[in-house]
């Protein structure tokens, strides 16, 4: 029992007693809610029998009497008032200022704004991205000019971190993938005694699309991502502002050297990729269909048109720019807090990915176009 | 008098590095203890071995005559929540706005509806001198003095009896440092909180600390704040008489009330 009441002549007395402290903070407020809310003349407060006090407790107590002391009521304390009381007088002396009451705007209304903010914030990002974009080619435009700006021991080391130990991870996916389509591809073709046209699957399929998509977006996963927390974490450290004053621009230092190092580095991957999936390929033939690994390369030579291998691989420098690019314009992006960081590193890979998969359709109408 | 926290013959050790080597005190109810000492002298270590946080490789620490090193985890959390902490830079959790901080303890701890935390989340706030519409600001949107009270804020969500500060005053101009020390100040008088800070602030020590805890050769050597400026340690001695802190010490003697 925290809280006893009692009616006197002319208004009432509270008791209290026991703990009043923060660890039955919710048994105090529930006593203090179930108090009458019409105001008696006068009220008299007794602390005598209280154990312990702590701030809360007094700060709940003291917005329960203000309540009544507005309302009119005296209020007495029995005995000495609570130190905490006089405390909590000092700091709220100086009243808040109420803050003004927001205007909430009818409903129609409400969504024509956010309608139109969300198209002006649209605008507003093209215009960034193509901002961005036009930074990058300028100062890779610069360096070109003079190649000694090309910071070579920077590009190797990104081509050693986004493509050399992207080795293993993407060997081993093209493997995988590659034998399981191939498995699919061969069991559909044997019902129409065609299954030797799993080879042309295989080795069209892995060529033109499958290596070098595979290779982009596991690249974007790893990569992307590494680009945007690395920059990232510059940009919060305030590294980048370090270099501009050092005189030194960031796209040249931070952004060219990864574009750069990405377009050498994926190419060189997507060949690894179509190596281990024709590889996967050949070696399931050789399993369930018994086309030996001979008669797996000479159908494979039938199978191929001189431009089989180009045009999966030609992609693979433009899907490379794309992911460096979303990647080190997401880094670049982080202000202020490392939530941004989280947040962004994570827009860059689903953004590269989609713009990966949006190239790869726009390559197709394209080939088609031509006959490619 | 009992102390309300002893730390004896606490060893903490990286590797073959000894950061600890046999660090004994006490502090005692109610008072503010500055520990000072060199970077890389182990304050920090002290302060998370002090907190239970880190087990140290040898010797006990003991809060209100129990100790940490051989409690259960429930104790150890009951503890803990008998003590606050503000950390260095405020370790404010950045997904959270600044009330959504205050409230973390609360809500994990109690079982509140929205009205109570509110008001009480709204004491926290004005008892360290925010405005209450600070609450809704997120820990980026907030200036360093800001951050520091905030995290302050936090360290009272509890109503602790016992407060532990990592450097409350660094990286703040000398007004708004000023003003925090009052603010500690302030609420330690009016709380009775034991006050446990580590600071480089000589202002801050010259203004709020009765005693003074100094790391030095792995050891700790603690005094009141006129015994420690006299001790003939040289590391001590070049600390508090050393060209910064001279000036220091000649204008805060100027300014000093006599503590009651």
């Amino acid at each position: 029992m925290l809280l006893n009441v009692d009616r006197t002549a002319d208004g009432l007395a509270l008791a209290l007693s026991g703990d009043w402290s923060i660890d039955r903070i919710a048994e105090i407020e529930r006593s203090l809610s179930e108090l009458d809310d019409a105001a008696p003349r006068a009220i008299r407060v007794d602390c005598s029998k209280l154990g312990a006090l702590d701030l809360s407790a007094v700060w709940l107590l003291r917005k329960r009497l203000q309540r009544w002391a507005d309302a009119g009521a005296r209020i007495d304390f029995l005995g000495k008032r609570p130190a905490h009381f006089d405390f909590i007088d000092e700091f709220t002396k100086e009243a808040e200022p109420t803050p003004q009451a927001v205007e909430i705007p009818a409903r129609w209304a409400a969504f024509l704004a956010a309608f139109g903010r969300f198209w002006v914030q649209q605008k507003e990002r093209a215009y960034l991205a193509a901002d961005y974009y036009g930074r990058v080619l300028m100062t890779g435009a610069q360096t070109l000019r003079h190649p000694k700006r090309l910071r070579l021991p920077s590009i190797a080391r990104h081509i050693y971190e986004t493509g050399i130990q992207a080795v293993p991870i993407v060997a081993l996916i093209a493997f995988l993938i590659t034998l399981v389509i191939a498995y699919i591809g061969a069991q559909q073709l044997k019902r129409f005694g065609a299954e030797i046209f799993t080879v042309d699957l295989v080795t069209v399929g892995v060529l033109r699309e499958m290596g070098v998509l595979l290779t982009a977006i596991i690249v974007a996963g790893r990569s992307g991502s590494a680009f945007a927390a690395e920059i990232g974490v510059m940009q919060l450290n305030d590294e980048v502002d370090a270099l501009k004053a050092m005189g030194i621009n960031p796209y040249e230092a931070l952004v060219l050297p990864r574009v750069i190092g990405l377009v050498i580095a994926l190419p060189l991957l997507t060949i690894l990729a179509d190596a281990m999936g024709l590889m996967g390929g050949a070696l399931l033939c050789q399993w369930l269909l018994d086309v030996s690994f001979p008669q797996f390369v000479a159908r494979m030579q039938d199978a191929l048109a001189p431009t089989t291998f180009w045009a999966g691989f030609i992609k693979a420098p433009a899907f490379a720019f794309l992911i460096a690019m979303t990647g080190t314009y997401r880094g670049m992006q982080v202000r202020d807090s490392s939530r941004e960081l989280g947040r962004l590193t994570t827009v860059a890979v689903v953004q590269s990915i989609f713009l990966v998969i949006l190239a790869n359709a726009v390559f197709a109408i394209i080939y088609l176009e031509i006959d490619f | 008098m009992q102390p309300i926290i002893s730390v004896r013959g606490v060893v903490n050790r990286f590797g073959t590095q000894v950061v600890h080597d046999g660090v004994e005190f006490d502090v005692y109810a109610g008072e503010v203890l500055g520990i000072v000492g060199g970077s890389g002298a182990g304050k920090s270590v002290l302060l998370r071995t002090m907190l239970g946080l880190r087990k140290p490789d040898a010797g006990t620490v003991a809060i209100a005559g129990k100790e940490l090193t051989r409690m259960s985890d429930a104790e150890l959390a009951a503890v803990k929540r008998s003590y606050g902490v503000s950390f260095q830079h405020g370790a404010l959790f950045s997904a959270l706005t600044v009330a959504e901080n205050v409230q973390l303890a609360m809500r994990e701890n109690f079982n509140l509806d929205e009205a109570t935390l509110q008001a009480l989340t709204e004491l926290r706030l004005r008892m360290v001198g925010l405005p209450v519409d600070a609450g809704q600001k997120l820990p980026s949107q907030l200036s360093g003095g800001m951050i520091k009270r905030a995290g302050l804020a936090r360290a009272l969500a509890l109503d602790p009896g016992i407060l532990f500060l990592d450097e409350p005053t660094s990286g703040l101009d000398p007004i708004s440092a000023a003003a925090f020390d009052d603010l500690v100040l302030y609420l330690q008088k009016s709380l009775k909180l034991t006050v446990v800070m580590i600071t480089h602030d000589l202002d801050t020590i010259m203004t709020t600390c009765d005693r003074v805890a100094v790391l030095v050769d792995h050891k700790i050597i603690i005094d009141t704040l006129d015994g420690i400026m006299q001790n003939p340690h040289p590391w001590i001695h070049e600390y508090f008489h050393g060209p910064r802190s001279r000036a220091v010490r000649t204008s805060s003697q100027r300014n000093r009330t006599p503590k009651e």
